[in-house]
C-alpha cells in the first residue's frame, strides 16, 4: 500500500499561496459564511475607521496594535482554512496532470472506430483502449481483458487485471492500458467521473458543510450573539458607574476595548479553524487512498458501531498456511515432515510453500533445491486429482484432499486419521492428507491466517463500543472457529447478497450505525443501505456508485482507518471547540480588571495574572487570542491524537487536556505575552 | 460558621438527598400510570379525575404533538390569567372581604396577574393591605397550584420526548395537569398546611385584630391609646402551596420573615426542605424514564454542588460581615445581622438566601439588599444561571436538560462521534432551540438592565446609586427573568417603566423558554435511538457532572461576568478597600 506522499506540514509550495489566499479571503462576501470572523473583521473595520478618522481616540499606538491584531486574527483563520484547502489542491493538481489531455477511440455501432477528445464522449458511448494508452473515460468493459496500470489514482504501482463480466469491470479514467485491448462503455460524463469528483472533492470547490458543522456553526453564532450582548451592554453600565466614580471609567471603555473584549470571548479560535477542519479531515482520507463522496461520509464513520468485515481478504490472508503435522500411527512425525515437504518441493502456491517452511522450522529440514533432484517427477496439481506430488526413486508421494487421497491409497483411513481430520475441518482449517504408496503418514493443518495485529485491534474497538461482525461463506462450525480466533464479536456464516443486506437492516432497526465494504455488483444493495459503505476500486462501478466512499488500494481492512479518520474528525473539532471556550475565563480576568483598575485601584487583586498595564492587559489578550489560532494550525490539519479507548475515559482525558488546558494556558500564554510586550518591547 | 449551623446544613441537605427517591418514584406513578401503575391515592382521585375530564371533554390517552400540548399551555395559562385579573378587579365586590379592601387597581391586577401565571409571583403590593380573603384564596393560590403543576408537566413532556423513540406524542397536558393537581399537590399542600397551623400559621377567615399595645410610648395623643392591628386570615393553606410549588408569592408583605409564615425554627427548616422537593425529585423521576437512575443522580448532583458551593459562598460572606461595621464598634452581633430576622440569624438567612434563588422560590426570610457584596452575589449568580440549579419546580429540570444539550453538544464531539444524548443525536435544529434558550437569559437580563441603568426611569427608582444600585436593577431583571420573584429591595420598582419591562420580560423568562424546550421535545420523539455502548457518550460519573456544571458556570455565569464586576464584585473589593458603599 502506498500513500500518496506525505508532504511536510508547512510545505513551502503550499504555505505561499496560501498566504495569499489569506488576504483574498477577507472580502466580506466570502467571510460573512463564517459569521465568528465576519464579526472579527467587522470589528477590525471599525478600529481601523477609529484610527482614521478619530485618532484612536487618544490612544494612537494602542488602538493602531489593536486593529493590526485584530486583522491578524481574520488572516490567520483565512490562513488555517486556504492551508487545508491548498493540501488538498496539490493533490488534485497531481491527479489532474496524471490525467492530461486524451483522445478516445469511439467505437460506433456499426463497428467502426473514430479518434474523439476524450471530453466528448458521453454516458454510453463504446470506446476501445489497447496497451499503453490512457483510458479516456470512466466505464465497464464489454469485452477483453487487460492488465492496468492505476498509479495515478492508487499510487500503487503493481498492474490490476481488468476484464469483463464479473466484478473487476470496472476502468477508470486517466489510469493506463499496459496489455491487450478492451472495449468500454462509458459511465459517466464529462465532469462527473470518478476522477472529477475526487477532485473537486480534494480542492473543496464543492465541499458542503456537513450536518454536524452546520449545528456546530448555529451554536458559535449563538455564543457569539451572546458576547455581542455582553459588550453592547457593557458601554451603558460604565456610563452609570461613571456617575459615581468618575469619567475614568467610562473613558476606559472605548470603542477598541469593547471591540478587543468582543473578539477574545466570541470563539474565534474553533470559528477560525473548523473549515480547515473539515477539509483536512477529507485529505486525511485522501493520504489513506481512501476517497469520501462527501465530508458527510466521513462524519458517519466516526459514528458507526457495527463494522461488517468479509473474513476473506479482511481478517485473513487470502491463503492458508500450514500450522502442524498429525502422525498416523506408527508414523514418525519427521517422516511425515520429511514427505510432506518433499511433496511441495515444486508446489508454488502459498499453501505449498507454507508446508515447506513449516517442516524447515520444526524439523530443521533444509528444503532440497528442486534441481538438485533431477531423476524426480512431479506431479502437479490438478481439478480432476485434487492432489499433488512427486515420484522419485520408486517412491511416490503424494497430498491432497482426504477424499482423494483415499481413492489414490485405495483403503479406508484409521479412526486415528479419520478422527484427526474430522478434527481439523471442525476447528475450520483443512485437512490435507500425505500419503506415501501404499500407507498414509498423516495430515496437514492448514488454517486460514489471521491479519497481524487484528484480534487486538478488534479489542480495542470493543473498548469502544465497536462491535465487529465476520461475513463468510464458510459453514458455521469453521466460522465459528475463526470468528473466535480473530476475536470478531459475531460472524454470518454461508453468508449471501441477501443476508448480508437483512444484517444490516436488522443492526440498523437495533439503533446501530453500520460501515461495510464490498466489491461486486451484488454487494450494492448492501453498500447502500450501510451508513459507511466503502466499495473497492477494483469492483464493479455498481458497488462504488452505491458506496459512500472508495478504497483506492481495494484493502478490505482499512475500514478500520477509514472509521478512525471520522473519529478524528469530529474529535478535533469537539476538542477545538471545548478549549475555544474554556479560554474565555483567562480572557475575562486580563481585560476586565483592566478596564476598571483605573477608576477602582482597589480591583488590583482581580488581575490575577499581574500584567503590566491596562493597555498592555487588553493587547496581550487579543494578541494571545490571534496567535492560538495559528499555532493550532497543525492540529486542525493533522487532528487530535486518536486513542482507541472507551468514550467515558477518551471524554476524561480530553476534557483534561482541552477542557482543562483550555482555562489554563491561556493565563500563562497571556502572561507570557505581557512581559514580552509591556517588559521587553515597551509596547504598551 | 458554627458547628449547630454545619448540623443544621447536614440536616437539610440530608433530608433532600433521602427524599428524593420516594418522591422521584411517585412522580412517575403520577404523571406516566402506563409505566409502573397509578397511585395510592387512585381510589379516592379516579372518580373526580373522570369527572374533570368528561367537563373539559379531554381524551386523557389521546397524546398531543408538541404544537398541541404548546398551544394548551398557552390557553390555558392566558385563561388563568385573565380570570385572576377579573377576580383581582372586582375583588370589593366579592365576598371574604372583611377589611372591605377596594379593588386592586388595573396596573397592578396586571401585573400580579401575570406574576402569578408565570411561577414568578413578583409581588408590587402588600398581601395584607391589598388582598381580600377571596383574593388569596382563589385568584391567587389557584396559580400557586396552577403554574406549579403546569412547570412539572412541561418537564415531563420534555422527559418524554427524550425517552419515547420515534414517536409524535409527548403527553396529555390536560391530563398531566389534573393528575398532578389531585395526586400530587393537592395532598401535599394538604397535609403540609396542616403541619403550618401545627407550627403556629394562622388558618381564619377573621377581621385583621385590632390591639392595644402594652408599650405606650408611641401613641398619637394622650386620649387614643397606641393600637396595633394583627393582620391574619387563611394564611396556613396559602403558604403551604407557596412551597411546595416554588412559587414564593406570600401572603405577608414581609413574606417568610413574617412570623404567621415563617413560625419558628422547624418550621424553617421544613420550609427549605419543602420548596427543594419536587424539583429534586424530578431529577429522580428523569432517570426512571429514560432508565438510567446514574443520569439523574449526575444530573441531580450538578445542581446540588452548584447550590452548595452557592451557600457556603453566601453564608461565609455573611458571617464575615461588613469589615467597616464592625470597625465602627456598632454591630451587636457576629456577621452581617443587617435586615435578617433574630429568630434565624446568619446561617439560617444565607442558607435561605441560596436556596430561595437556586429554586425560583423567591420567597424570603431575610432582606437580600442588606447582604454583604459577596453574599449578595450569590442570590443573583444563583438566578442568572437560568434557574437550573434545581430551579423551579419543573422549569429547573427542562432548564437543566437545555444545559445537558449544550454541554454534550461542546464536548460531546470529543469522544469521536456526533454528540448524542442518551441515544438521540443532537441535530441542527436541536442545537437551534437549546441556543434561543441560552440567548433568552442573557437577552432578557442584560438589556433592560442597560437600558434601566442610563435612562431617568431607571435611575428614578434608585435608593443607593454606586454599585448597589446598579445590583439592584440587575437584581430585578434577573429575578423577572428568572421567574425567581425575589426582591433585592432597595429598588422602587413599582413604577410604569419597571412594571411594564419586568412584566416583559417575566413573559419572555417563562414562554420563550416554555416554547423551544416543548419544540426540543417534539423533536427528541420522533428521533430513532442508537444503541448504547462503551462508545457512547457517558451521561453519569463525575466526569459528566464535572462538565455539565463547568458549561453552566461558563456558558451561564461567565456572560455576566462584566457587569458582575461593576455591581457586587468591585463593591467587595471597595468595602475592603475601606470605603463605605451602602
Amino acid at each position: 500500500m502506498t500513500h500518496a506522499k506525505a508532504r511536510p506540514l508547512f510545505d513551502p509550495e503550499i504555505v505561499g499561496p496560501a498566504i495569499g489566499a489569506s488576504f483574498k479571503k477577507l472580502n466580506p462576501a466570502h467571510l460573512w459564511k463564517n459569521p465568528v470572523m465576519f464579526v472579527t473583521e467587522i470589528g477590525a473595520a471599525i478600529t481601523t475607521l477609529e484610527l482614521i478618522f478619530n485618532r484612536g481616540g487618544g490612544g494612537f499606538i494602542f488602538v493602531l496594535q489593536i486593529t493590526l491584531w485584530l486583522w491578524f486574527t481574520v488572516l490567520f483563520a483565512n490562513f488555517a482554512e486556504a492551508m487545508a484547502e491548498g493540501r488538498g489542491k496539490a493533490h488534485a493538481d497531481a491527479l489532474r496532470k496524471s490525467r492530461g489531455k486524451t483522445v478516445a477511440r469511439k467505437l460506433a455501432r456499426d463497428g467502426t472506430t473514430t479518434t474523439v477528445p476524450a471530453e466528448t464522449l458521453r454516458k454510453g458511448d463504446v470506446f476501445v483502449v489497447v496497451a499503453h494508452e490512457a483510458i479516456s473515460a470512466d466505464g465497464d468493459i464489454i469485452a477483453g481483458a487487460a492488465t492496468v496500470d492505476e498509479s495515478a489514482i492508487t499510487g500503487e504501482s503493481a498492474p490490476v487485471i481488468r476484464e469483463a463480466g464479473g466484478d473487476r469491470s470496472a476502468v477508470t479514467g486517466g489510469t493506463t492500458v499496459l496489455s491487450d485491448e478492451i472495449t468500454v462503455r462509458v459511465t459517466a460524463n464529462p465532469g462527473e467521473s470518478f476522477m472529477d469528483r475526487m477532485i473537486d472533492l480534494i480542492e473543496g470547490a464543492k465541499r458542503q458543510r456537513t450536518p454536524n458543522e452546520i449545528a456546530l456553526s448555529i451554536l458559535l453564532s449563538t455564543l457569539t450573539m451572546i458576547f455581542l450582548i455582553v459588550c453592547f451592554t457593557f458601554k451603558p453600565f460604565a456610563i452609570y458607574t461613571s456617575s459615581y466614580a468618575g469619567e475614568a471609567i467610562n473613558l476606559a471603555v472605548t470603542v477598541a476595548v469593547l471591540i478587543a473584549l468582543l473578539v477574545c470571548l466570541i470563539p474565534t479560535t474553533i470559528g477560525g479553524l473548523l473549515s480547515a477542519i473539515g477539509i483536512a479531515g477529507i485529505d486525511r482520507m485522501v493520504q489513506k487512498n481512501v476517497l469520501a463522496m462527501s465530508g458527510r461520509a466521513v462524519e458517519a464513520a466516526g459514528d458507526v458501531d457495527v463494522l461488517l468485515l468479509d473474513k476473506t481478504g479482511t481478517i485473513t490472508l487470502g491463503n492458508r498456511r500450514a500450522v502442524e503435522f498429525l502422525t498416523a500411527p506408527g508414523v514418525s512425525e519427521r517422516e511425515l515432515a520429511e514427505a510432506a515437504q518433499l511433496c511441495s518441493l515444486a508446489d508454488e502456491t502459498p499453501e505449498g510453500r507454507s508446508i515447506v517452511v513449516l517442516a524447515k522450522e520444526q524439523y530443521n529440514m533444509r528444503a532440497i533445491e528442486r534441481h538438485n533432484i533431477p531423476r524426480a517427477t512431479f506431479v502437479p496439481f490438478s481439478a480432476q486429482t485434487r492432489m499433488s506430488g512427486i515420484d522419485i526413486d520408486g517412491r511416490s508421494v503424494r497430498k491432497g484432499a482426504a477424499d482423494s487421497v483415499r481413492a489414490w491409497v485405495g483403503h479406508d483411513f484409521s479412526n486415528e486419521m479419520a478422527d484427526a481430520i474430522d478434527r481439523i475441518s471442525r476447528s475450520g482449517g483443512t485437512p490435507l492428507v500425505v500419503a506415501e504408496t501404499p500407507h498414509v503418514l498423516g495430515v496437514v493443518h492448514l488454517k486460514d491466517v489471521v491479519k497481524g495485529g487484528l484480534p487486538e485491534r478488534f479489542t480495542r474497538f470493543r473498548a469502544m463500543g465497536i462491535s465487529t461482525i465476520m461475513i463468510t461463506g464458510d459453514n458455521p462450525l469453521p466460522a465459528a472457529a475463526l470468528a473466535k480466533e480473530a476475536g470478531v464479536d459475531d460472524f454470518l456464516a454461508q453468508a449471501t447478497p441477501e443476508d448480508k443486506l437483512a444484517l444490516i437492516r436488522k443492526e440498523q432497526r437495533a439503533g446501530h450505525l453500520v460501515a461495510m465494504t464490498g466489491d461486486g455488483t451484488n454487494d450494492a444493495p448492501a453498500l447502500a443501505q450501510a451508513d459507511v459503505g466503502v466499495a473497492m476500486n477494483t469492483g464493479t462501478q455498481a458497488a462504488k456508485e452505491a458506496g459512500n466512499m472508495v478504497d483506492l488500494d481495494s484493502n478490505p481492512t482499512k475500514l478500520i482507518e477509514v472509521v478512525e479518520i471520522g473519529k478524528q474528525l469530529l474529535m478535533t473539532r469537539g476538542a477545538l471547540t471545548t478549549f475555544s471556550v474554556a479560554n474565555d475565563v483567562a480572557k475575562y480576568f486580563a481585560i476586565i480588571p483592566a478596564v476598571l483598575v483605573a477608576a477602582f485601584p482597589q480591583i488590583a487583586p482581580l488581575n490575577v495574572m499581574r500584567l503590566g498595564t491596562p493597555a498592555s492587559a487588553i493587547l496581550s489578550a487579543v494578541i494571545f487570542n490571534a496567535v492560538i489560532i495559528i499555532s493550532l494550525v497543525p492540529l486542525a490539519l493533522r487532528g487530535v491524537k486518536f486513542r482507541p479507548l472507551a468514550a467515558a475515559v477518551v471524554l476524561r482525558q480530553n476534557l483534561l487536556v482541552y477542557g482543562l488546558g483550555g482555562l489554563i494556558v491561556p493565563f500563562f500564554g497571556i502572561k507570557f505575552i505581557d512581559v514580552l510586550v509591556h517588559n521587553v518591547l515597551h509596547l504598551a | 460558621m458554627t458547628a449547630v449551623s454545619w448540623m443544621q446544613l447536614l440536616l437539610i441537605l440530608g433530608a433532600v438527598v433521602l427524599m428524593t427517591k420516594p418522591l422521584g418514584v411517585y412522580l412517575v406513578h403520577v404523571l406516566d400510570p402506563e409505566e409502573e401503575g397509578g397511585t395510592f391515592l387512585e381510589p379516592v382521585m379516579g372518580p373526580v379525575e373522570r369527572l374533570i375530564y368528561r367537563v373539559l371533554r379531554v381524551q386523557p390517552s389521546r397524546g398531543q404533538t408538541w404544537i398541541q400540548y404548546t398551544v394548551s399551555v398557552l390557553t390555558f395559562s392566558a385563561l388563568t390569567a385573565v380570570v385572576t385579573y377579573v377576580l383581582l378587579r372586582l375583588q370589593d365586590k366579592l365576598p371574604l372581604n372583611p377589611q372591605n379592601l377596594p379593588a386592586v387597581t388595573p396596573h397592578l391586577a396586571f401585573n400580579t396577574a401575570v406574576s402569578f401565571v408565570t411561577n414568578t409571583n413578583w409581588q408590587s403590593y402588600g398581601g395584607e393591605s391589598t388582598m381580600s380573603y377571596f383574593s388569596q384564596m382563589v385568584a391567587l393560590v389557584m396559580h400557586h397550584f396552577f403554574s406549579a403543576a403546569a412547570g412539572i408537566a412541561i418537564a415531563a413532556a420534555l422527559v418524554r420526548g427524550i425517552a419515547r423513540t420515534r414517536g409524535k406524542t409527548i403527553g396529555n397536558f390536560w391530563r398531566d395537569m389534573t393528575r398532578l393537581i389531585l395526586h400530587l399537590l393537592l395532598p401535599l399542600a394538604l397535609v403540609y398546611a396542616v403541619f403550618l397551623v401545627w407550627t403556629g400559621d394562622p388558618q381564619n377567615f377573621m377581621p385583621y385584630s385590632v390591639l392595644t399595645t402594652v408599650d405606650q410610648s408611641t401613641a398619637a395623643s394622650a386620649t387614643e391609646a397606641a393600637q396595633e392591628t394583627i393582620a391574619q386570615g387563611p394564611i396556613a393553606s396559602m403558604i403551604s402551596i407557596k412551597m411546595i410549588g416554588t412559587n414564593g408569592g406570600g401572603y405577608m408583605n414581609a413574606n417568610s420573615a413574617h412570623p404567621f409564615e415563617n413560625a419558628n425554627a422547624l418550621g424553617n427548616y421544613v420550609q427549605m426542605v419543602i420548596f427543594i422537593w419536587i424539583a429534586s425529585a424530578l431529577t429522580y423521576y428523569l432517570g426512571r424514564m429514560v432508565r438510567n437512575q446514574r443520569h439523574g443522580w449526575a444530573v441531580w448532583s450538578a445542581m446540588f454542588a452548584v447550590m452548595l458551593a452557592g451557600i457556603l459562598v453566601c453564608w461565609y460572606a455573611e458571617t464575615a460581615g461588613n469589615p467597616l461595621v464592625h470597625a465602627a464598634g456598632v454591630a451587636v452581633a457576629p456577621g452581617n445581622m443587617e435586615g435578617k430576622e433574630v429568630r434565624f440569624g446568619v446561617f439560617n438567612s444565607a442558607t435561605w438566601a441560596a436556596m430561595t434563588t437556586a429554586t425560583t422560590c423567591g420567597a424570603v426570610n431575610s432582606m437580600h439588599d442588606s447582604f454583604t457584596p459577596l453574599g449578595g452575589l450569590v442570590p443573583l449568580i444563583n438566578m442568572q444561571l437560568g434557574e437550573v440549579i434545581f430551579g423551579g419546580v419543573g422549569s429547573g429540570l427542562y432548564g437543566m436538560l437545555v444545559f445537558v444539550f449544550v454541554a454534550i453538544f461542546i464536548a460531546g464531539l470529543m469522544i469521536g462521534r456526533t454528540p448524542e444524548y442518551l441515544g438521540k443525536k443532537i441535530e441542527a435544529r436541536d442545537v437551534k432551540l437549546a441556543s434561543l434558550f441560552v440567548l433568552v437569559t442573557c437577552f432578557a437580563v442584560l438589556v433592560p438592565t442597560a437600558w434601566a441603568s442610563v435612562s431617568d426611569w431607571g435611575m428614578a427608582g434608585l435608593n443607593n446609586n454606586g454599585p448597589r444600585g446598579l445590583g439592584e436593577i440587575l437584581y430585578y431583571f434577573s429575578s423577572a427573568s428568572g421567574n425567581n420573584g425575589s426582591a433585592f429591595a432597595g429598588l422602587t420598582t413599582n413604577t410604569p417603566w419597571y412594571n411594564t419591562l419586568g412584566g416583559i420580560v417575566i413573559l419572555v423568562g417563562r414562554y420563550f423558554m416554555i416554547i423551544p424546550v416543548l419544540a426540543l421535545a417534539g423533536s427528541l420523539v420522533q428521533k430513532r435511538a442508537v444503541a448504547q455502548s462503551a462508545g457512547s457518550f457517558p451521561v453519569s460519573g463525575g466526569t459528566f457532572v464535572v462538565l455539565l456544571v463547568s458549561t453552566i458556570l461558563i456558558v451561564g455565569a461567565l456572560t455576566f461576568f462584566p457587569v458582575l464586576a461593576l455591581s457586587p464584585v468591585v463593591e467587595h473589593f471597595l468595602m475592603h478597600g475601606g470605603s463605605m458603599t451602602f
